[in-house]
């Protein structure tokens, strides 16, 4: 089964760039990215993509494909109609490097940003030991494959450029309630969220969620978590009234 | 406006707001019709103060328990009398603000409506309208962080809801009380399946191994967590059904059909 499909595939740089018409042939079983690189094979052989795996594990192939962030290698053709018109642009959160790459650095940025596990004191490494129901709740975390899909699409930083500086965005916010959820790990997590990586500035619009394709629910399971973890450490009078009455210090929740 | 749109921050120039060929308007339209709707019924349900009580069956709408104005028929006061009766104070005005703040300050409702009447964003990848964003960091969002303690207060009310479908059912079982009976449970269930619940109860340990009656009401909570938006939704039918039934049957425009007694 082979049919013809109009695809409008976005070219240029970051100087100047414009929707390019393609007709172009799509065969049973296709994804998005077979279709990219048959443009390449055939009609633009200089059409700039990232990819690699091409099965949803590397997260390199990161789209947005009308108008929805994807994986362009997770995106099957026959979710379309064949009449319909396929737009395809670069990440739109991101600077553009050429076509469909983004230059992606600002992750980069934030990751180097999120201190890392701080060993507990008094315990030597090799003498770790945790129980799997302690873990597993912050393994579903690790499934991310750093696509970056759910930065792309926060309207925070998507919809307002000044704010990329005070906020993480979700992939690092749940970075640190992973860490912050961990059993051992020793660090001061909850203030830090809120005041150096913009937790507050989150408002729970779940999009993270919606474009995530290792369907990790970042909203439920991380970024309100982590919420009502801060709430616990700098918004409850009664552990605040608690800590001033009976001189306690600055005890961290989960102990 | 939107930075999306925006060419000089090195992005793609690309003029639409969204290339979205989906209706990704339906859902926060919705959404505003169904919160709006909702709205305007409770309020004028509240400051209506008539036909909210049935005597001959112990019914008592949500909308007006406690009853605790003065204005308040003595049988329907279950908790005295206390409250000056103006037109413009419910008379459950004791407990209403809590259950508002409790669902305003909701993070399913909280979703709904930054998306569907603040449009921050309408749907994703559709731009917002708005030049600044500053979400909940200051006054007066940064107030939803007390979601907790209206949490605290909706389980109170909880437990003055169930009190009355209690008596309801002392007077025989009629539809009436079977559709109290239905609120309260999708009541509770909505109550107990919120994110700060789910938090208090065991969410915020990280040692899970050595609480296991705490690990066992997170993993309880979690599951009825995954509900939280449908319950909102049933919660708000329930809610209104219930008081449009008893109000009916109070005005004498229906009578209730009576299983037993």
């Amino acid at each position: 089964m082979t049919h013809d499909q109009h695809f409008r595939v976005w070219r240029g740089d970051d100087e100047k760039g414009e929707l390019v018409d393609y007709p172009v042939e799509v065969n049973e079983g296709e994804v998005v990215l077979d279709i990219i690189h048959r443009l390449q094979a055939t009609q633009a052989q200089d059409m700039a993509v990232r990819w690699n795996c091409k099965a949803g594990k590397c997260g390199s192939c990161s789209m947005e494909i009308n108008g929805r962030p994807r994986l362009a290698c997770m995106t099957r053709m026959s979710t379309f109609t064949e009449d319909e018109v396929i737009t395809v642009t670069p990440l739109r959160t991101f600077p553009v490097i050429r076509d469909l790459v983004t230059d992606v650095s600002f992750n980069y940025t934030k990751a180097r940003e999120i201190p890392s596990f701080v060993p507990p004191p008094g315990v030597a490494p090799g003498e770790y030991r945790m129980e799997q129901v302690d873990v597993e709740r912050s393994q579903e975390f690790r499934k991310c494959i750093e696509c970056f899909l759910c930065q792309n699409v926060c309207h925070v930083v998507r919809d307002h450029e000044e704010n990329k500086e005070a906020f993480a965005g979700p992939r690092f916010l749940m970075r640190i309630a992973e860490l912050d959820m961990h059993p051992l790990d020793a660090g001061d997590r909850q203030k830090e969220a809120q005041d150096e990586h913009g937790l507050g500035m989150c408002n729970i619009t779940k999009c993270c969620t919606e474009v995530c394709p290792e369907h990790i629910k970042i909203t439920d399971n991380a970024l309100i978590p982590l919420k009502e973890r801060v709430v616990d450490r700098k918004y409850d009078p009664l552990v605040w009234l608690g800590s001033k009455i009976f001189k306690r210090g600055d005890a961290r929740s989960g102990a | 406006m939107s930075s999306t749109t925006d060419a000089f921050t090195g992005r793609a120039q690309i003029s639409a707001r969204t290339l979205r060929t989906d209706r990704w308007w339906l859902p926060p339209l919705l959404t505003f019709a169904g919160l709006t709707a909702w709205v305007v019924y409770a309020t004028v349900r509240a400051f209506l103060q008539e036909n909210y009580y049935v005597a001959e069956y112990n019914y008592l709408t949500p909308f007006y328990s406690p009853c605790v104005s003065v204005g308040c028929l003595e049988e329907a006061a279950h908790f005295g009398r206390f409250l000056p009766d103006v037109w413009w104070l419910p008379y459950a005005a004791l407990t209403l603000p809590f259950l508002l703040l409790f669902r305003l300050t909701c993070y399913y409702y909280r979703k709904a409506y930054y998306r569907s009447f603040w449009l921050a964003p309408p749907a994703c990848a559709v731009a917002e309208p708005h030049k600044r964003y500053t979400g909940e960091t200051r006054f007066p969002l940064l107030g939803q962080n007390l979601h907790r303690y209206f949490f605290y207060a909706a389980v109170l009310i909880s437990v003055i809801n169930t009190y009355d479908t209690v008596l309801a059912f002392t007077a025989g079982v009629g539809l009436g009380s079977i559709i109290l009976l239905i609120n309260i449970v999708l009541l509770w269930a909505y109550t107990i399946s919120c994110h700060s619940c789910r938090s208090i109860v065991g969410g915020r340990i990280n040692n899970f191994s050595k609480h296991p009656a705490r690990y066992k009401s997170w993993q309880f909570v979690s599951r009825l967590n995954t509900k939280h938006m449908q319950l909102a939704w049933y919660t708000l039918g329930t809610l209104a059904f219930t008081d449009f039934y008893i109000m009916a049957v109070s005005a004498g425009w229906i009578s209730d059909l009576r299983i037993v007694g």
